[in-house]
């Protein structure tokens, strides 16, 4: 990117207006976030050679996902924001009914209904809910003056909580979580009063307990149980833990080499190609690996954050924030989990993990991003 | 709510968005110093801990199990080998469900309840880890059927080893012994370290005494192996040291004349060269296939051997403890003779019965109406005259019979290098007073005087002190091993007579030879067709008493109360090469149903025959062979 390039996005700059577009332009792309995102897809790429054991079907088959994503990327970013607006309401009920219907007709996998079977073609509505949630949050709240009035939090509040809870009697814990935080960011970048965030913290404390005793499932109680001691059952449901913690740990700051890790290539390592993919990249890049990989992050979320504080709209500015935050949510619980922080929820690491639908969802996201960022091009011209 | 509230403010929302990023930019970073503080905890402060656990995880020292040694007669025929042997092991650590792997398996390797029983009775004394055998002695097709189905059983693999096998079978079981697996209480007696990959150990017999000698030293290799247990790469090994082969002194073709000469009878035969101690053939019958118990055996096959009346587990050679009867009389003539209470000239009357003095009790001999009154010593061995013993014995007294007795290896065991071996009692008035609290009463003299009463020996004991008379007083330990290796083994010598004049050695070995070769000796059934010198003594042990003046018929009595049948013998007479000592139970005639056993062996071993007809080693099956006639198929 030029530095005139860099230059016309800046606010209030008015320079540019005379100049020709460029292609990047043209096409709604932001140049450094696509870099930095395809630099993350390459670093996917080759942890997931070496998780795989050299299998480079497999590496083949998540680079068609990624040009996918990426062209879906693409399109999505043609879109204006306010065209998204429009549509929320209606995308919102979509889900909605949707996400009944899995309920009722899903697909089931590993005990789980997640599916819908769509003419042999199946997807899990659930991904969409992940973008279309915010999107209802942020056109509700963006069609009223913020901060949000009481009534207007508590209205927002239902939006997220009938999704969250359909996507919960799947059952899928993490995704529901995933989603309803993607919603809360929307109302606490709209500014609700922190008075409101605290009570809220108060309640969901006093909730612990019956959430615990009447709403977990058997699983999901034991996959927290063994969390806080997963030496309790070293052969069964502690295994993952313990393996990924000892695939981290015995990397130490330099890692064993690309491709040498002991863990992973002897099949210690379970889920090593998707959710513990980060495990691998730990044992074989070392501390320095994982350094340099929240860099990278941290990039994309700078980047981020700024286009979405950039919009001109106040739609975008929640929606944009949202997806970002959203995102670092992902790297933040992948990462927490794998490591023995968090419970294991089955939370995939972005652009890393193996993996389509979830893929397709990113990318969607960082197109609507780009999008708000063309917009925002668009109303300085 | 107002109006007023409801326009919206684009310059304070837009504030209060970028108040908002600023927290949630403070969050991320938070966040994410969580993450590093974490990720360094893993990789930094407990890198030691974590790479530990993955090397503990890919590479396992394992030991190597030492090839055990073999064991050859003195002619090199093989009698315990090693054979390769498929076995199905478990390793429960790696199954997911133990009870879902056993079904699988069992859709295809058929399993026996008994093989389930007992594989989870090793089950619940393994060692974490540790392969657990579920099938002994798999075959290549089922090996071939379970590697198609390999992925469905985790944690279940194919052991290769080498088995024990005995390929004489029966033949030298008692001998021999067995290996079997491991027990419980040997874990806790054998050095852990050199049996860490060992699953056998000698049980009985040889097998067990030589067991240090046979098992040979660990080795152990570092091995890279995946979470699945399978082993990718060997990092590092040491071989280790096998186990030493020996040789024995066994000639087997002896050993099989011995044991076909008791065929369908209950009883034992030794036989060893006097002058080394070396055992040519130990054999008790019946006998069983020692094969049955490596693996460890069912409860089927064990029970039928358990009940089996005639005892097969039973060593008779070693264990069984007999009155020697009248052949332990050569040894108290050369008593007699040694302690000057008789000599060669002294005769005595037989009427029939002894009578001490004072006492109306009469001792009869076991013909009726006596051996004439004239009966001098050569004449009371060759016809085993009941009456001239008792007197000898009231005359040298229990305390001289003991200390006598003592020298030819009576009640005491011999040494051999075998297990399980029994004393025998030579009663003394010690050990009287110690076991039965009372006195010793001159009337339990006569009795010993004619190897009765308390008096007991096993047939080893009485080869052994058959081995002394042969040479003239040396007492040695019998031996089984001839050489471990290139290195001899040598029988230790105990003892030796060197006060007994050799003028009543001779005295006593003519009386002997003329048991067999006299016109009137209880063996001369034997001497037809003999080309060597024969010297023996027959013996019909009493197992039930009989009432005084009652007569002793075979048809009346059970079976199982009949009179043992003995016999002893040396050859050649004037240098002998070979001891025998035969005991056949419920067999009545000494003379002539323990003597051609004698005969037989001893014909074997100094005559020679061709050893074609014994089973060549690594077969597997019939152990004995059986002489079947000539079929026709007219």
């Amino acid at each position: 990117m030029s530095n005139s390039d860099f230059l016309r996005q800046m606010p209030g700059d008015s320079r540019s207006m005379s100049n020709p577009r460029s292609i990047s332009q043209r096409l709604h792309i932001d140049i450094p976030l696509l870099v930095l995102l395809l630099i993350l897809a390459g670093v996917g790429l080759s942890v997931l050679y070496s998780a795989s054991d050299g299998s480079m079907a497999t590496v083949l088959r998540q680079g068609r996902f990624l040009s996918v994503a990426f062209v879906v990327m693409i399109v999505v970013a043609q879109f204006h924001p306010e065209q998204l607006q429009r549509w929320a309401p209606f995308a919102y009920i979509g889900v909605l009914l949707l996400l009944l219907a899995v309920d009722f007709v899903g697909v089931g996998a590993k005990g789980a209904q997640r599916w819908l079977g769509v003419g042999g073609f199946r997807f899990q509505p659930s991904e969409l809910a992940k973008l279309v949630l915010p999107m209802a949050v942020a056109w509700y709240l963006s069609t009223h003056p913020l901060p949000p009035s009481f009534r207007h939090t508590v209205i927002s509040l239902l939006l997220i909580l009938f999704p969250t809870v359909l996507i919960v009697m799947q059952p899928d814990l993490g995704t529901s979580i995933l989603i309803a935080t993607s919603g809360i960011f929307v109302l606490f970048l709209a500014g609700i009063s922190w008075a409101f965030i605290a009570s809220c913290f108060g309640l969901v404390g006093l909730m612990a307990y019956p959430m615990w005793e009447y709403v977990l499932h058997d699983y999901q109680r034991q996959r927290i149980l063994t969390l806080l001691n997963p030496e309790l059952d070293k052969l069964g449901a502690g295994w993952n833990i313990i393996q990924s913690k000892t695939a981290i740990g015995s990397g130490g700051f330099e890692g064993k080499g690309w491709l040498q890790g002991t863990q992973s290539h002897l099949d210690f390592l379970p889920e090593s190609h998707t959710d513990f993919i980060i495990a691998v990249l730990a044992e074989e890049f070392g501390l320095r690996g994982v350094l340099l990989l929240l860099l990278l992050y941290g990039l994309i979320i700078s980047r981020g954050l700024w286009i979405a504080s950039q919009a001109k709209h106040c739609f975008g500015r929640l929606l944009g924030g949202s997806i970002i935050l959203t995102f670092f949510v992902y790297v933040f619980v992948n990462m927490g989990m794998v490591s023995g922080l968090l419970p294991v929820v089955g939370v995939p690491l972005p652009l890393v993990s193996q993996g389509g639908t979830s893929l397709v969802t990113l990318l969607v996201g960082f197109g609507v991003l780009m999008g708000i960022c063309a917009d925002e091009r668009l109303v300085h011209q | 709510m107002r109006r007023r509230q409801q326009l919206k403010n684009t310059f304070y929302e837009r504030r209060v968005y970028r108040h908002r990023v600023t927290v949630s930019i403070l969050i991320v970073l938070t966040m994410t110093m969580i993450l590093v503080g974490r990720y360094s905890q893993l990789q930094i402060s407990d890198y030691d801990i974590y790479k530990t656990q993955s090397d503990r995880n890919r590479i396992q020292l394992l030991p190597i199990a030492p090839k055990r040694g073999l064991v050859f007669d003195r002619n090199g025929l093989l009698l315990a080998e090693n054979i390769p042997s498929y076995t199905l092991t478990v390793v429960k650590e790696r199954v997911r469900s133990l009870d879902d792997t056993l079904a699988i398996i069992n859709e295809i390797i058929p399993l026996s309840e008994d093989d389930i029983e007992q594989f989870r009775k090793r089950l619940s004394r393994r060692r974490p880890y540790e392969a657990v055998p579920l099938k002994f002695r798999v075959s290549d097709e089922d090996i071939a059927k379970l590697a198609v189905n390999r992925h469905r059983v985790p944690g279940v693999e194919i052991d290769a080893q080498l088995v024990r096998h005995y390929p004489q079978g029966e033949l030298f079981a008692h001998m021999l012994g067995y290996v079997g697996r491991i027990s419980e209480r040997e874990v806790d007696v054998i050095d852990p370290v050199n049996y860490s990959g060992t699953h056998y150990i000698g049980k009985i017999g040889l097998e067990k005494y030589y067991e240090e000698l046979l098992h040979g030293t660990v080795g152990y290799q570092n091995v890279e192996s995946n979470a699945h247990g399978r082993i990718l790469r060997v990092l590092e090994r040491h071989d280790p040291l096998p186990g030493g082969d020996i040789t024995l002194n066994v000639d087997a073709y002896v050993q099989q004349v011995a044991y076909e000469a008791l065929k369908d009878q209950r009883g034992a035969i030794v036989a060893m060269d006097p002058h080394t101690g070396g055992i040519i053939a130990m054999v008790s019958a019946p006998g069983y296939d020692t094969n049955l118990f490596v693996n460890g055996i069912s409860s089927v096959d064990y029970n039928a051997l358990q009940n089996n009346p005639d005892l097969p587990l039973y060593n008779r050679a070693l264990q069984g403890q007999y009155p020697p009867a009248s052949t332990i009389k050569p040894m108290w003539g050369l008593a007699g003779l040694h302690y000057g209470v008789v000599t060669p000239a002294t005769r005595i009357a037989d009427p029939g019965w002894f009578s001490l003095p004072d006492d109306s009790r009469r001792y009869r001999d076991w013909k009726r109406g006596g051996h004439g009154a004239s009966v001098n010593l050569e004449q009371a061995v060759v016809q085993s005259c009941d009456v001239y013993f008792y007197e000898l014995a009231y005359k040298l007294g229990i305390d001289r019979l003991h200390s006598f007795g003592t020298r030819f290896g009576l009640g005491d065991v011999t040494g051999i290098d075998n297990t399980n071996e029994r004393a025998g009692l030579m009663p003394s008035r010690e050990w009287k007073e110690k076991s039965r609290g009372g006195h010793w009463y001159p009337g339990e003299t006569i009795n010993v005087g004619i190897g009765q009463g308390f008096m007991l020996a096993t047939p080893l004991q009485l080869a052994v002190a058959t081995s002394v008379v042969a040479s003239r007083g040396e007492l040695r330990a019998p031996r089984l091993l001839a050489s471990v290796g290139e290195e001899a083994v040598v029988a230790p010598l105990l003892g030796k007579m060197e006060d007994v004049s050799s003028a009543h050695w001779d005295a006593i070995t003519r009386s002997m030879e003329e048991v067999v070769n006299g016109a009137r000796g209880t063996g001369r059934g034997l001497k037809a067709g003999l080309t060597y010198r024969m010297a023996g003594k027959s013996g019909t042990a009493q197992v039930v008493g009989i009432a005084a003046g009652a007569k002793y018929d075979s048809n009346a009595i059970h079976a199982r109360n009949r009179d043992h049948a003995l016999f002893i013998a040396f050859a050649p007479a004037d240098d002998p090469k070979i001891a025998v000592a035969v005991v056949i139970e419920n067999g009545e005639h000494g003379g002539s149903v323990a003597g051609p056993a004698a005969r037989k062996v001893m014909d074997a071993y100094l005559l020679g025959k061709p050893k074609s007809d014994l089973v060549p080693a690594g077969t597997v099956g019939p152990v004995v062979t059986v002489s079947v006639g000539a079929e026709t198929n007219e």
